[in-house]
Formats: C-alpha cells, structure tokens, sequence
C-alpha cells in the first residue's frame, strides 16, 4: 500500500508540475510582449515599464518561472491585473459557489444513478430495467450546456417557477438554494445515466458469481445480499468513473455558471479570458486543474485501499 | 538458410504449428476464407436485427447527407438578411423561425451540419492516427519512454477540455484551426491508452515473438502485425468520439471561442438564440435538436459495432 502511495502521489506531483509548466509557457509562447498584451495597446510605456517590473518580466524566462512556482507553492497567484487584488482571495471567495453547484449536482445525480442502476440489475428486463435503459440512453445523448439552456428556458422563462440568474441574496439561505436547483440539473442530469448504466452492468456481473451463489443459499435476505455484499464489489468501477468524470463535470459547471450567471470559478475563468486577464486565468485554471487531479487521486487510493487487487497491478 | 518446409518444433512436441494468423495450419486456405465469411454474414445479421444499431445507421446517414446537401437543401442562403420579418416563429416559410436579423434559422442548421461534419472528420482522424503510433510506441517502446508518454497522456487529461480551450483561446483569441487543435490535443489520450493497452498484450505473443526473432524491424513489427490488431477497438472509439468532439465545437462557438459569426454552426445559433431566449425560444430549441439526433446517432452506432465485434470491451461502460 506504501509502495503504490508514493508511486501514485509521484505520478500526480508530475501532472501538476507539467500542468504549471504548460500554463506558464502558454503566456510566453504567443507571440509579443507580455506586459503589452496585458495591460492592452494604450499603455503608456511607463505603465508597460512598471507592470513588466512588478511581474518579474524583466528576469529570464527560467527565473520568471521558478519565482512563479514558489509563489503558487506559498499560495500566492499574483495580482489581477484591473483591481490590483490577489489573485487567490478572488479565486477564494468564489470556489465555494463552484464546490455546492458541483457537489450538489453530483449528490442528485448518485442519489438516483446508482440506486437506479441496482434496482434495473436485480429485476433485468422488467419495466424498471426498460425505463433505466431508455432514461441513461436519453440523459447521455443530451449535452450538459444543453440542457442547461432548455432548463432555463423551460422553468425559469417559461414556466416561471425558478429563478434565471444568479446566485441568490449572499444572507438568504433560501434564495441561494432556489438558484442552485437548476445549475444542479443541469450538470447532474447526464450522470444519471451514466451512473445507472455502470452501476447496472457492474451489478448484473457481480451477481452471477459464486458467493453471491453462496449468501444466497445461507439465506440471508435478498436486500442484504444486494447492498451488503454484491453492491460493495459492484460500485468499485463506478468510483473510477466517477473519478474520471470530474473533469466533464468541471466543464459542464463552467457551462452551467455562465448560462446562469453564476460566480464560480468557471464565470470567473471566462469573464477573465474575455478581458485578457491573464493572472486570473491563469490562478483559475491552475486551481480548477488542481482540483481535478485531486478528486482523481482520491478515487484512485480509495479503490486502492478498498480492493487489493488494485493496489498489486501499477 | 533454414528450409521453411520442415517445422521442427512440431516434430519435437507433437502440437500442431501455429502461423501467423493464429490458426493451426491443418486449416486449409478455401476453409478457412469460407469460416471467414460465415462470420461477416453473421455479423451483418446481428447488426440488421439490432434495432439501436440501425437507428443509429440512419441518423448518421441523415447527419452526413444533410451536411454535404445543404446548399440544394436550404431553402436560403444561410447568411441572407430579411430585416423586416425577424425574429418570426415557426411558419411554412421558415419552418425553424429567423432570427434578430432575419437569417432561416433552418438553413443555418442545414450550413452547421458543414461545420460539425468537418470538425468531426478531421479532428477525429487525426487524433486517431497520432494516438494509435503513440499508443503503439508506448506499448512496444522501453519502460521509460512508456513511463513518459503516460505522464504525458495524464497531463493533457487533467485539464478540464472547456478549460483548456478557455486558457488557450484567451491567448490566441477564437477561430476554427483553435478549436481543431483543441479537439485533436484532448483526444489523442484516450486513443492512445486503448492502442498502448492492446499492444502491451500482444507484446508477447507467439506470432510477434517469432516475427521479432527472424529479424523484423520495429517498424515493420508494428506496422504489419500490431496494428491490424489494434486498429479495431480504436474505430469503435472513434465512433463514440465524434458526439464529443461535435459538442465540444458547438459548447465552443456558443461561448464565443469556437467558430465566429456570421459562420453559421450549432453552437452560435445556440448562442444567438441564448440572447433572444425571452422573444425567439424557437431558436435554443431548433438548434439543440441536430446536436442530440447527432450524438443519439453516432453513440447507437457505435454501441452496436462493439457488442457486435468486440463483446468484452463493452463490459465496462
């Protein structure tokens, strides 16, 4: 277990590392001057002279980058460009706008997926299993901005029953749950596919095996064997691809903050792209990378931990 | 030289040889061509009576002819202005409605087909080339060149495509070769996973161990014997890749960064009817419907071919 630990965790330290490396090549792999392209054609040269100072610009690119390093290991991102602000007390106020649309999409999503999914297995072929089927195929099928888009237009134009944009009053609990339903949604709905569709295979695999055979013939009852037994074994590939899929879901949120006009980090990515505010790009995407690489090193030592298996193959 | 005819290790152990193809060589060639076709018509049976294959057969069909018809389909030129009769709804003169500057709305779906299609073509084909010589050379090559080209792959999947393309638009600014190259860098990885994990298997196989020991080259290794081997899988993959890729444009070009107006593409009339949600709902839904019957189609094609040729990959997903 030691052994595949640090095995694992070299692997993710070297993602980061080339992942840094590549958004920080990004910025001086255009062509021009950096300053000039930040601060915009009519700056003045003092200004241009000033930000290139302020920024380390006028150091070798290979100190610029190891001062650039040191800086994010310490947490500090720079500065934006227009307020003068750091860059992470902006990224800071805003993650937590990202992380309850993303938990909360993902927490409806498994609710029904995966129960779903268990119930289409023990029953194939009944009416049940036909709906799921259909359901997974159908979610799938329908791109997540999509369906962000239809929602709005169904509940919130439409209908009226939901509010459009936002995030809601920052004191009211309510009003701030009310606009997370629809984003949530949005970004949950084709996991419940996905989910029910893996975990049925998983299932109606891990049922044909003999000690499934076996709890059976002990008579135990039919709901214990289901969830304390075939569902435990069943669920490991579903961590993975749960694991796997942050990153579409993480697109998906960019999508659903913009359409609905949300202050997460995916708004403030995009609203910086458009404004050629390159420090928060840059800070932004680290921090969204970051925390991809993060969840799929979870999933990966969860199952490590959980299935030995796993833990002998890397 | 050593004579071919006689085959030692048959006298020696008594097992039959086994050739190149795998099969024992007590098949005869008009056998072994007749087994071969039983097999493709059976094959074709199963597909025929797989109605979520043939669903997908026609709505790829539909995708590909209205893409390359659509100037004898359109009933307007995609970028014709008609100020006076904007924003109508739905009527037997625009069956999609016009939108804020009087343009078919039918018509530009009938023009993003184009779009989509080149987008998926080239983007797909691409990536499936690159990924397969990678795959293969990861596979076959020495451990650290392995190690390294996994590194790699796993880098590239980390970002986020959206945020990928958001960083990389932010630099260059939006245009069609952008969105190309993001589509193709995003999905050389999965490619090449699938092509690395076929080859490692095959790495130690009788008919490649034997190659190798006559004295092939790598190159003639992995060009006449691995890859016929491994280019299956990765035409299934590929199928299943184009829904991706064709939604990773039209997402792009919604959001600004993909394709830029006037070109008419699924995404920008999705973005157009975006602004104009309150007054013109018709054109979101318009627009969103050939991205679904797309995807619909090329995932149900798919998912027949691989239960069809290749049962167990499908085990997973």
């Amino acid at each position: 277990m030691l052994y595949y630990l640090t095995k694992r965790l070299g692997l993710s330290a070297g993602v980061i590392c080339l992942v840094v490396l590549v958004l920080f090549s990004l910025l001086h792999l255009i062509p021009g001057d950096p300053a000039t392209i930040a601060l915009g054609p009519r700056a003045t040269p003092e200004a241009i002279a000033r930000y290139a100072e302020k920024m380390h610009l006028d150091e070798p690119v290979w100190r610029q980058f190891l001062i650039y390093i040191g800086n994010a290991i310490t947490g500090d991102l720079g500065l934006d460009v227009f307020s003068d602000r750091p860059v992470t007390a902006i990224i800071m106020e805003r993650i937590g706008f990202t992380l309850a649309l993303v938990f909360a999409g993902m927490g409806w999503a498994m609710l029904l997926g995966i129960p779903l999914g268990c119930l289409a297995a023990v029953k194939p072929n009944s009416w049940l299993d036909r709906v799921t089927g259909v359901l997974s195929v159908g979610t799938i099928a329908v791109p997540s901005f999509l369906v962000s888009i239809w929602a709005l237009l169904i509940f919130a134009v439409h209908l009226r029953w939901l509010p459009a944009i936002g995030a809601g009053d920052p004191g009211d609990l309510g009003d701030q749950l009310t606009h997370l339903v629809l984003p949530a949604f949005a970004i949950g709905l084709s996991w419940v596919g996905y989910l029910a569709r893996m975990v049925r295979a998983s299932m109606l695999e891990v049922m044909g095996e003999n000690y499934i055979r076996s709890a059976r013939a002990f008579g135990l009852r039919p709901r214990r064997v289901i969830f304390g037994y075939a569902l435990r074994v069943a669920i490991l590939p579903t961590i993975t691809l749960i694991g796997m899929g942050f990153g579409g879901l993480i697109s998906s949120t960019v999508f659903a903050e913009i359409i609905f006009a949300r202050p997460g980090i995916g708004k403030l990515i995009f609203d910086a792209v458009m404004a050629r505010n390159f420090p928060i790009v840059q800070g932004a995407v680290l921090v969204a990378t970051g925390l991809y690489i993060l969840v799929v090193l979870m999933s990966d030592i969860l199952i490590a931990w959980y299935d030995p298996r796993v833990r002998e193959s890397l | 030289m050593i004579p071919v005819s006689v085959n030692r290790s048959e006298i020696e152990t008594g097992i039959p040889a086994v050739d190149a193809s795998g099969l024992p060589d007590y098949v005869s060639d008009a056998e072994f061509r007749e087994s071969a076709a039983r097999e493709r018509r059976e094959k074709l049976r199963m597909f025929l009576t797989n109605w979520q294959g043939l669903t997908g057969l026609i709505l790829v069909t539909l995708f590909f002819a209205s893409a390359i018809f659509a100037p004898w389909l359109a009933p307007y030129d995609p970028n014709a202005l008609d100020v006076p009769s904007r924003l109508s709804g739905p009527s037997w003169e625009h069956p999609a409605g016009t939108d804020q500057l009087g343009r078919d709305t039918f018509s530009r779906i009938l023009y993003g087909g184009r779009v989509a299609l080149k987008i998926a073509a080239i983007g797909v084909s691409v990536a499936l080339v690159v990924g397969l010589i990678l795959g293969m050379i990861a596979g076959f090559g020495p451990r650290w060149l392995d190690n390294l080209l996994l590194l790699l792959f796993d880098t590239v999947r980390a970002f986020p495509t959206i945020v990928l393309a958001l960083a990389t638009v932010a630099l260059t600014g939006p245009s069609l070769g952008m969105v190309l190259a993001i589509v193709i860098i995003t999905s050389i990885p999965q490619y090449a996973r699938v092509a690395r994990t076929a080859t490692l298997t095959l790495r130690n196989t009788d008919f490649i161990l034997a190659e190798r020991s006559l004295g092939a080259s790598m190159s003639r290794t992995l060009l006449h014997h691995v890859m016929p081997n491994v280019v299956g899988p990765l035409l299934i993959l590929a199928a299943m890749d184009v829904p991706v890729v064709v939604t990773v444009e039209a997402g792009l070009s919604f959001l600004g960064l993909g394709v830029l107006p006037p070109t008419a593409s699924w995404g920008t009339i999705l973005n157009e009817g975006y602004l104009v949600i309150r007054d013109a709902p018709w054109m979101v839904i318009a627009g969103g419907i050939p991205l679904i019957l797309t995807t619909l189609g090329f995932t149900f094609l798919g998912e027949a071919l691989r239960d069809i040729f290749d049962p167990r990959m499908g085990k997973g997903r």
